[in-house]
């Protein structure tokens, strides 16, 4: 069993406090490699703020001996932009709610120009997205069109996040070369209602095991500080640790004007540092990513934090619809925390 | 140039408070015209982000080169 509070280690109440969920962590995921599982992770979410220090700490160390000290660096872009007839209560992409977001279509030439600025940040990973329920004929032939040219003009491994697909597009996507493909979960199967209510939970799972079974890498992650609880957290770690998906993309909620979720409070800094070494305790070995929202709800400062937390990729520079800070100064952080830039085509 | 209306909310710039507004578009591209309220075609990509106005033209942000030279 484990508690949240803190045990006397030493015994005769003089110097160490230690918490039972993280020598269990020790043992279980930093020596074995074993991630925590749906209990262990509520454990880890209900420490309290003092225990902080030691969870990240714990998590980093996860971190190094698993997946070692690389960073991998992507940028990530809109080739359609708004309209979209799904009704996710995060998005302001959503055609059902006022959101000031028009439709617009990215062209082929702009899009070869941004893989290669991305490229030249030094990122080796290009996501593609689409705000659409999966795509069709049109943004398929877009997606042919693109992905060669960027292929011709830029080295750079290009992913796609085109919502939920038939497996004829799953095999084209391959066949294209695209090498990964993202499409989150977002958040626990038992509160995906109260986020989504055009589609279910399980039809975007059966997208995931589309894209595992070709053969594609699979990016899956979500949002949190959307009012899902801490046991949904935990439900939802344990949900994508039983995906084992390669890379979990890690957003924390952005309230986006016009949207359902426009007046949610931003998560406090110190919850989503909790999540984030949470995550890495049930995912070891998986790429962890900071997605969307760091810059609300952890600044820099924290930003750092989670480095040094668990966190072992980045998105750098701008979002689909929000602006990231500059990849020059994420760049340097991870300098100065001799943390080195993933190459192209190393395997973490 | 005039700065009529608020290029978070879209709201008269004379009209109330836009601290918050503000402070926001330090992450955020504008995305209602200032001059006429239009909301206007934004495309943000990862260096930078431009957003236009069918009656008064484009704004750019960030590194944003055009390949085409438009
Ligand atoms: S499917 Fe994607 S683009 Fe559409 S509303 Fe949901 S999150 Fe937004
Ligand atoms: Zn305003
Ligand atoms: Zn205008």
């Amino acid at each position: 069993m484990t508690t949240t509070h803190p045990t006397d280690a030493v015994g005769d109440g003089t110097a160490a406090v230690g918490y039972p969920v993280l020598e269990v962590a020790r043992d279980q995921v930093l020596d074995r490699g074993e991630g925590l599982d749906e209990g262990q992770v509520l454990a880890v979410l209900r420490l309290p703020d003092d225990a902080l220090p030691e969870l990240l700490e714990v998590a980093h160390e996860v971190r190094m001996r698993w997946c070692g000290p690389e960073v991998e660096v992507e940028g990530i872009v809109s080739l359609k932009t708004g309209g979209c007839p799904e009704d996710c209560h995060f998005c302001s992409q959503s055609g059902l709610f006022s959101s000031p977001v028009r439709s617009a279509w990215l062209d082929i030439p702009s899009l070869v120009q941004a893989a290669v600025q991305t490229a030249a940040t030094g990122a080796t990973e290009f996501c593609i997205v689409a705000a659409v329920r999966g795509p069709d004929e049109r943004l398929m032939a877009q997606m042919r069109e693109g992905v060669a040219a960027i292929r011709a003009a830029v080295d750079i491994n290009v992913a796609a996040s085109l919502g939920m697909l038939t497996q004829e597009q799953v095999d084209e996507l391959a066949d294209m070369g695209v090498h990964r493909y993202n499409h989150n979960l977002e958040t626990s199967r038992s509160y995906f209602p109260n986020v989504v209510t055009t589609h279910t939970w399980e039809e975007r799972w059966s997208t995931l095991e589309m894209v595992r079974d070709a053969g594609l890498e699979v990016c899956c992650g979500g949002i949190v500080g959307m009012g899902e609880t801490l046991e949904q957290r935990a439900e939802f770690a344990a949900q994508l640790a039983e995906l084992a998906p390669h890379e979990v993309p890690l957003n924390f909620l952005n309230p986006r004007p016009g949207t359902p979720f426009g007046d949610e409070p931003v998560l406090p800094a110190t919850d989503a540092l909790r999540t984030i070494a949470a995550f890495r305790l049930a995912l070891p070995r998986t790429i962890l990513r900071y997605a969307g929202g760091r810059e609300i709800t952890l600044g820099d400062l924290g930003t750092r934090d989670g480095l040094l937390g668990g966190i072992n990729a980045v998105i750098v520079g701008n979002y689909l619809t929000t602006l990231g800070r500059p990849a020059t100064d994420d760049l340097a952080l991870l300098a100065e925390l001799s943390m080195p830039v993933k190459a192209l085509n190393a395997t973490l | 140039m005039t700065e009529d209306y608020c290029a978070r909310c879209g709201e008269p710039r004379d009209a109330g408070e836009h601290l918050a507004c503000d402070a926001a578009l330090v992450l955020e591209p504008p995305r209602y015209c200032v001059r006429c309220r239009r909301r206007m075609v934004v495309q943000v990509v990862p260096t930078g982000w431009t957003a236009r106005c069918s009656e008064h033209g484009e704004l750019r942000g960030g590194d944003v080169v055009d390949p085409l030279g438009r």
